[in-house]
This record gives C-alpha cells, sequence and structure tokens, in this order.
C-alpha cells in the first residue's frame, strides 16, 4: 500500500466560545482564546491504496483537488468557524475538533476506506494528526 | 487516533565520546563529533500526545500545559548545557538516539503525571539531515 499526501492552505477566524455558556464560562474556561482570532491552516490530505495499473495513480489528484476545493476550501477558507458554519455551537473549535471535522467531512466524500489521515497544521508550532483505525 | 503535536527548539552543546574508550578510539568511532571541545546543535522536537478529548475544553491537553511539561522534564535540563555535563548524560553518549530516549522518558512521565493524556511520539530533529523517532505514529 502507498501512501499519497495533497496539502491546502485556508484562512479562517473562530474563537472558543459556546452560545450556551455565559460570557463569564466562556471567558473562565477558554481564556484568551475566547477571543476572536484566526489562524492560517495548512491541511494535509493523505490517502492510502494500491496504485490503479493502467493509470498508476492510487487517486487521480485532481479528484483529490476537487474534493478538498468542494468540502473544505468552500466551507471554511475565509470564513468565520462561530459564524459561517454550525459545526460550533456545542464544542469549541479547538484543532482537535476541527482536525476530526475535516476528516469525516473527506471521508465521507472519498471513496470508502480511502482517506488515511489528516495533518491539520495550525501554526508553526502546532498540529493535530487524525489516523484511521484504532481507538 | 487523534494526536496533537508540538514543536519545539533548544541550542545544546555535545561532544560524542565514551569515557571508558580512549581518545583514539573515540575519534575512530565518532569522528568529528568526538572533538574534546565540543560543537552544538539547534535540537528541533515534535512531541505528540494523545488521549481522550476533554469534554469540557475540546482538547487532549491544553497547549500552554505541555509547554510547561516540555520546560521542566526537557528545556530547564538541557537548554543552553553541556549535555555531557548532565545527568544521565556523564556516562552516557549523548547521541541523538540517546537524548531522544531520555527526553522520551522524561516527557512521558511528566504527560502521565499532569493530563488526562499519553505521550505517542517524539521526533528529535539534530540537523537538517538526521532525525531519531521514538513512538507509534507511523
Amino acid at each position: 500500500m502507498l501512501r499519497v499526501t495533497r496539502s491546502i492552505h485556508f484562512s479562517t477566524s473562530l474563537r472558543y466560545w459556546l452560545p450556551d455558556l455565559s460570557e463569564q464560562e466562556n471567558r473562565k474556561r477558554f481564556g484568551q482564546d475566547a477571543d476572536r482570532h484566526g489562524h492560517n491552516y495548512r491541511l494535509e490530505i493523505t490517502v492510502e491504496g494500491e496504485p490503479d495499473p493502467d493509470t498508476g495513480m492510487v487517486i487521480n489528484l485532481g479528484q483529490l483537488k476537487e474534493v478538498a476545493e468542494r468540502e473544505i476550501m468552500a466551507r471554511f477558507d475565509h470564513k468565520d468557524l462561530n459564524n459561517d458554519t454550525d459545526y460550533f455551537i456545542r464544542i469549541p473549535p479547538t484543532p482537535e475538533h476541527f482536525a476530526s471535522l475535516i476528516f469525516e467531512l473527506l471521508d465521507e466524500a472519498l471513496p470508502e476506506g480511502l482517506l488515511d489521515r489528516v495533518r491539520l497544521h495550525q501554526s508553526r508550532d502546532l498540529f493535530v494528526d487524525v489516523i484511521r483505525g484504532g481507538a | 487516533m487523534i494526536y496533537l503535536t508540538r514543536r519545539y527548539n533548544l541550542a545544546a552543546a555535545h561532544v560524542l565520546s565514551q569515557p571508558s574508550f580512549s581518545p583514539e578510539e573515540n575519534e575512530e568511532i565518532f569522528g568529528k563529533c568526538a572533538n574534546p571541545g565540543g560543537h552544538g546543535h539547534d535540537y528541533a522536537f515534535e512531541v505528540s500526545v494523545t488521549g481522550p478529548i476533554d469534554t469540557e475544553t475540546g482538547q487532549i491537553v491544553a497547549p500552554g500545559l505541555l509547554d510547561e511539561i516540555f520546560e521542566e522534564a526537557v528545556a530547564r535540563r538541557f537548554s543552553h548545557r553541556l549535555l555531557n555535563d548532565e545527568e544521565p548524560f556523564g556516562s552516557l553518549v549523548p547521541t541523538a538516539e540517546n537524548i531522544a530516549r531520555v527526553c522520551h522518558d522524561a516527557l512521558a512521565h511528566g504527560v502521565e503525571n499532569r493530563s488526562t493524556a499519553r505521550l505517542a511520539h517524539i521526533r528529535v530533529t539534530e540537523t537538517p539531515r538526521n532525525f531519531v523517532e521514538q513512538g507509534e505514529i507511523s
């Protein structure tokens, strides 16, 4: 089996803020992350499989780009995770939750079982991996 | 599986020599790394933890807490030091392999004691041409 990775970049604003909590509770729980801020995210999308004997490809990179464009870029690039999406009403947009969501969106859109992992870089010194399988 | 990774840098000096070997043997084995005057590197660490995502904070571990654990387990002991003067590198040659293993064990202990996460992996990059890894992320 081979792994193939494609990277994309997008910029997004966010804050850790749950509407069900008071302002005081949000600030106490999330500290400075409760203030609106933003990140230049870098996402590595890794698929795993055998290359097709005819095309020599695990996946057509054009197809992967199209899925990434539709599922990730259109939803999140130059958007606000709290105001422009419905995903972060009950959970804060931590890199753990955001990377897990991205894995689910891509896994749903790609041929079954092809997505192996995503690595979401939130900054130069922090990233989250979500890898298929295990607990 | 989900892993959170944080990157850190640490500048330190070392000499690769085994005190029980003769100077000639050390030079034979370690080459210019055995220079008794020492040399140094900007070590880059990638520290990866895994564990349940806290239902309140949405985090495996607060990045600030992981920073504190790294400071205590690694940076305070080894940053801007001649590693050979610091335990356990008096008798253990401070190769990238041994640095990775020593730091892995100290970090694993700190993460276990101070959070609900566990250390899953570390990568220690010594120069742009070599790094050492210990852990479960492949």
